[in-house]
């Protein structure tokens, strides 16, 4: 099918083609665009800058990262499948209790049935998948409001787990089971004093991120789009560069990339990718949006926010498993508030109550600024209680800059 | 700038108003003067500065924000909110009406007004209050009544009622027959006359020439942030014409494209055929809101459907488009001489059909997004490859439909909320441009959208169908089915009742077969 054009004689005087917009104002737009992101990594960074001159530098030493990774990995990858359900304009509450249900289910099979760690990681995710399932059903197909049928959620998986495990924790786990969440790539090669597969892994990083920047620029040109100006993509390829540098030596100084990380890195480049380019992404953002619209669009709305229930349902059974793999045992009270938390990320990270808007790298950003404030507070010794309100603090002023902002613009 | 021929002294003098936003200048010098007891009616294109100007009078733009000088009844005025002005007696209802829906028409009267002593509502004297106000604008619902269980015509009438609660001296109305059919808009027409006579000057902000026609006493075209001129309606030399040169700044020798009409063989197959189509209402499954309605167009025609409001002609189109609408949907459907199945939005597209929305804020587009991702919801196989999409390629097809279609706006990456309607119209019809359909069912497609704009949209309409696509054109607005289709077809209360070939069709004629319940005339 050959496109339809629509010459339109223009009935007004047509307007002077405009001219190339200087590289400011090309910069200018991108950070307008994309304010909260940006104002999110920044605040990210002073957050970081903060508390590495508050703890003396023990922030950013090479064991502390590590840890934060492994602390936060959970929510993580809760506030990601989060970001995509408030996108698709639904809450999930139930998170915290499906990921405990989970781990419970793990625990069972494991130490009272004695099934091997690999097939009860698989049933596990099954079970996530099922129980997303269940309740997209309810909110696709039944019309349910997403909050109530979730709210129910939260209770039938918070009951299940306390009727898997009564009071009891059940653990230890095997050891392959317990690697997810405490497992290093291995050592090998010669002896750098530093983790070599790590840092092979930071070279293969940063020549893929090149290659993608020169290969999008050239492709750009190609459609005679706007690009950056030469040395302002340099700037940014260097920026970028230094910031894997950074982070690889502090990994490769310690004991290397951990399991998870290569998780939550292979969730982040895979879903932001579907949402980012995916035709299926388009259509989350499009039902978030305007659900009618996108109805008379063709968007295969029912089918659409089943999916994104599954998919939040498998990456809450992931959530389960990885934190039962991290405390080697499965809890009755475990997951508790998790659903929160990744809200509140994906809030802090861009997401807007209304749906429509936001990102998964968002995601990410906000689950390290609620991580580093955790991380940070507990070094300087602030009690959980202080905690708390500075989190409730930090959450109100995210989305109150957001508020302003669009006032700003949009008025 | 010629004042108008007035002795009294002005209710109302605007001076050199200035107003810009961040980046744009939105009004660079309006002044405005209305006479006391006057409809003051104001026109000009979307984006002239009507709604803004009006913003700066009541307060919604505070003092200090805005250069110039409001005098109201001789005194200066330094609004800073809505509150102020009101105090004043000045009220302004919007466009979108600001009632809440599950409150009762009393309550929402007295709104932020209430009849309470000691922050204790009196029912009674609410009620009571709120009855004599109903009866003053001629509405016979009973005060009790929820406001969502009205129309919007009604609705309308409550919005007065509450101005006239507030003591209004100077009435606004943001283009208040928008949303209503003919016999509200009329309902409407003369209580602003009414209201008039008992010495209630109005502002009324109108696309529609001839309502300015019966109500005004004055009007004022604005264009481009700029006063153009005050006319005396009552004067001969103010014609349509006339009104529609000060808003356009220049002439419209015709409103419409000259069409070839439309000379196909009329023995082929038309590219869509429906038989017997009935609709039940979603709700109330006993009513049929269209009645075995028969239609047909051919490739590079383009059919027009003339009704009133309520007359189905949406349900039809809806029912129609993957049955997006009712319930017990009868009828078959054929396209090219073949019986297709058009039950789900998915196969109506695929089968190369496309509806483009009355509603184009609730049901045509995605506010929040961009132009770009507006455009190819419809079409997203069209720009990706193995379900992935190519953005490169989506900003290129969206390029060039921002410059075929003259979509106004800097980039394509301008959020769609952010355009005024005429350009969020044309973003809509590309969306369905780009899906690449053989036969696009236009409803409304030129409602509250300015005279320059309007042409430009009949002139994308005229060319599909020189492309041998079939049109089908909804519109309650007759002169434009007359200046645009080769065949109109009329429906009342659900019912085909009539089908008029160009050469026949006059206003008169429509009119006759909008207002009968049988079919008329049955040509073939």
């Amino acid at each position: 099918m050959g496109p339809v054009t629509t010459d339109t004689p223009r009935s007004a005087p047509s307007a002077p083609a405009s001219p190339r917009p200087a590289p400011a104002a090309l910069l200018l737009d991108a950070a307008r665009r994309n304010m909260r992101q940006y104002g999110m990594l920044v605040a990210l960074g002073l957050i970081v800058v903060l508390f590495q001159i508050w703890t003396g530098g023990v922030l950013l030493k090479p064991n502390n990262v590590t840890n934060l990774v492994l602390q936060n990995s959970y929510i993580l990858v809760l506030a990601i499948g989060m970001m995509i359900v408030i996108i698709a304009g639904h809450i999930d509450l139930s998170v915290g209790s499906l990921a405990a249900f989970v781990s419970a289910a793990c625990a069972v099979m494991m130490v009272e049935h004695h099934v091997p760690w690999v097939l009860a990681l698989v049933v596990a995710l099954v079970i996530g998948a099922i129980a997303g399932a269940w309740q997209g059903f309810w909110i696709a197909y039944v019309g349910i409001p997403s909050f109530i049928v979730t709210l129910a959620g939260m209770l039938l998986f918070r009951g299940g787990t306390q009727i898997l495990l009564g009071s009891r924790s059940l653990g230890p786990f095997p050891d392959g089971f317990q690697k997810i969440s405490t497992g290093y790539l291995p050592a090998v090669g010669p002896d750098t004093n530093y983790h070599n597969l790590t840092l092979l892994l930071g070279l293969t990083l940063i020549g893929v991120v090149l290659v993608q920047e020169v290969r999008s620029r050239r492709r750009q040109r190609a459609y005679e789009l706007d690009v950056l100006p030469q040395g302002l993509f340099i700037a940014k390829c260097v920026a970028m560069v230094a910031a894997v540098v950074a982070f690889t030596m502090t990994l490769a100084s310690y004991r290397g990339v951990p399991v998870v990380l290569l998780l939550l890195a292979a969730l982040l480049i895979g879903l932001g990718f579907v949402m980012r380019n995916a035709v299926v992404g388009r259509h989350v953002y499009a039902l978030g949006g305007n659900q009618a619209a996108a109805k008379l669009s063709g968007v295969k709305d029912k089918r659409v926010t089943f999916w994104v229930f599954v998919n939040m349902g498998v990456l809450a059974a992931l959530a389960g498993v990885v934190f039962a793999a991290r405390l080697n045992a499965g809890t009755p009270n475990a997951g508790v508030n998790f659903e929160l938390e990744a809200i509140a990320a994906s809030f802090i990270g861009g997401a807007s109550m209304s749906g429509g808007v936001g990102t998964v790298f968002g995601a990410i950003i906000g689950g390290l600024v609620l991580g580093v404030l955790n991380n940070g507070m507990s070094l300087v010794g602030i009690g959980t209680d202080y905690q708390q309100v500075i989190k409730g603090f930090v959450l109100l002023a995210a989305v109150g800059f957001d508020v302003y902002n669009k006032r700003k613009v949009g008025s | 700038m010629s004042a108008p021929v007035q002795e009294a002294p002005a209710v109302l003098e605007m001076r050199s108003i200035v107003k810009t936003f961040p980046g744009v200048r939105a009004l660079s010098d309006v002044s405005l003067t209305v006479a006391p007891g006057e409809v003051h009616a104001i026109c000009g294109e979307n984006g002239a500065g009507k709604s803004t100007l009006m913003k700066v009078l009541s307060g919604v733009h505070p003092h200090g924000s805005y250069e110039g000088d409001i005098l109201f009844q001789g005194r200066p005025c330094a609004f800073k909110d809505i509150r102020a002005s009101e105090a004043r007696g000045i009220v302004i209802i919007h466009q979108e009406l600001a009632l809440v829906p599950y409150l009762s028409i009393a309550e929402n009267i007295f709104l932020g007004n209430e009849h309470a002593t000691r922050g204790i509502i009196s029912w009674h004297e609410t009620l009571k209050h709120a009855s004599r106000l109903l009866k003053r604008v001629g509405l016979s619902e009973h005060p009790g009544t929820r406001v969502a269980d009205i129309g919007v015509g009604k609705q309308q009438l409550v919005e007065i009622a509450k101005a006239l609660s507030k003591e209004v001296k100077l009435l606004i109305l943001d283009e208040p027959t928008a949303a209503l059919n003919d016999d509200d808009s009329a309902h409407l027409l003369s209580l602003i006359r009414e209201l008039r006579d008992q010495g209630i000057t109005s502002i009324v902000i109108s696309h529609k020439l001839n309502e300015i026609a019966a109500v005004a006493d004055s009007v004022t075209v604005i264009r481009d942030g700029r006063t153009i001129e005050t006319l005396d309606v009552r004067d001969p030399a103010t014609t349509e014409d006339r009104i529609i040169r000060a808003m356009v700044g220049r002439d419209l020798d015709h409103r419409f494209p000259d069409r070839t009409p439309y000379d196909g063989d009329p023995g082929a197959h038309p590219a869509l055929e429906v038989r017997g189509w009935t609709v039940h209402h979603p709700i109330d499954q006993q009513r049929k809101v269209v009645d075995d309605v028969s239609v047909r167009v051919r490739r590079g025609e383009i059919v027009g459907i003339a009704g009133l409001m309520g007359a189905g002609r949406t349900e039809f189109a809806m029912s129609l488009f993957g049955r997006s609408y009712g319930r017990n949907i009868s009828g078959s459907v054929w396209k090219d001489g073949r019986e297709i199945r058009t039950r789900t939005v998915p196969e109506a597209v695929g089968h190369g059909i496309a509806y483009v929305t009355e509603d184009r804020k609730q049901y045509g587009l995605n506010l929040i997004d961009t132009i770009a991702r507006n455009i190819t919801t419809a079409a997203l196989g069209r720009v990706s490859r193995r379900g992935v999409v190519d953005e490169h390629e989506e900003r290129r097809v969206a390029e060039s439909y921002r410059r075929s279609m003259n979509i106004k706006a800097p980039t394509v990456f301008e959020q769609v909320g952010r355009l005024s309607g005429g350009n969020q119209q044309k973003v809509v019809l590309s969306k369905w441009i780009f899906a690449g359909p053989d036969v696009l069912i236009l409803d409304e497609p030129t409602r509250g959208i300015d005279v320059g704009a309007k042409y430009e949209i009949y002139t994308v309409i005229d060319q599909l169908a020189a492309q041998g696509k079939a049109v089908v054109f909804i519109s309650s607005e007759l002169p434009e089915l007359l200046g645009m289709c080769d065949r109109i077809y009329t429906m009342a209360a659900g019912r085909l009742t009539g089908e008029v070939p160009r050469a026949e069709a006059t206003q008169e004629v429509l009119m006759r077969h909008m207002t009968t319940n049988n079919m008329t005339t049955d040509k073939r």
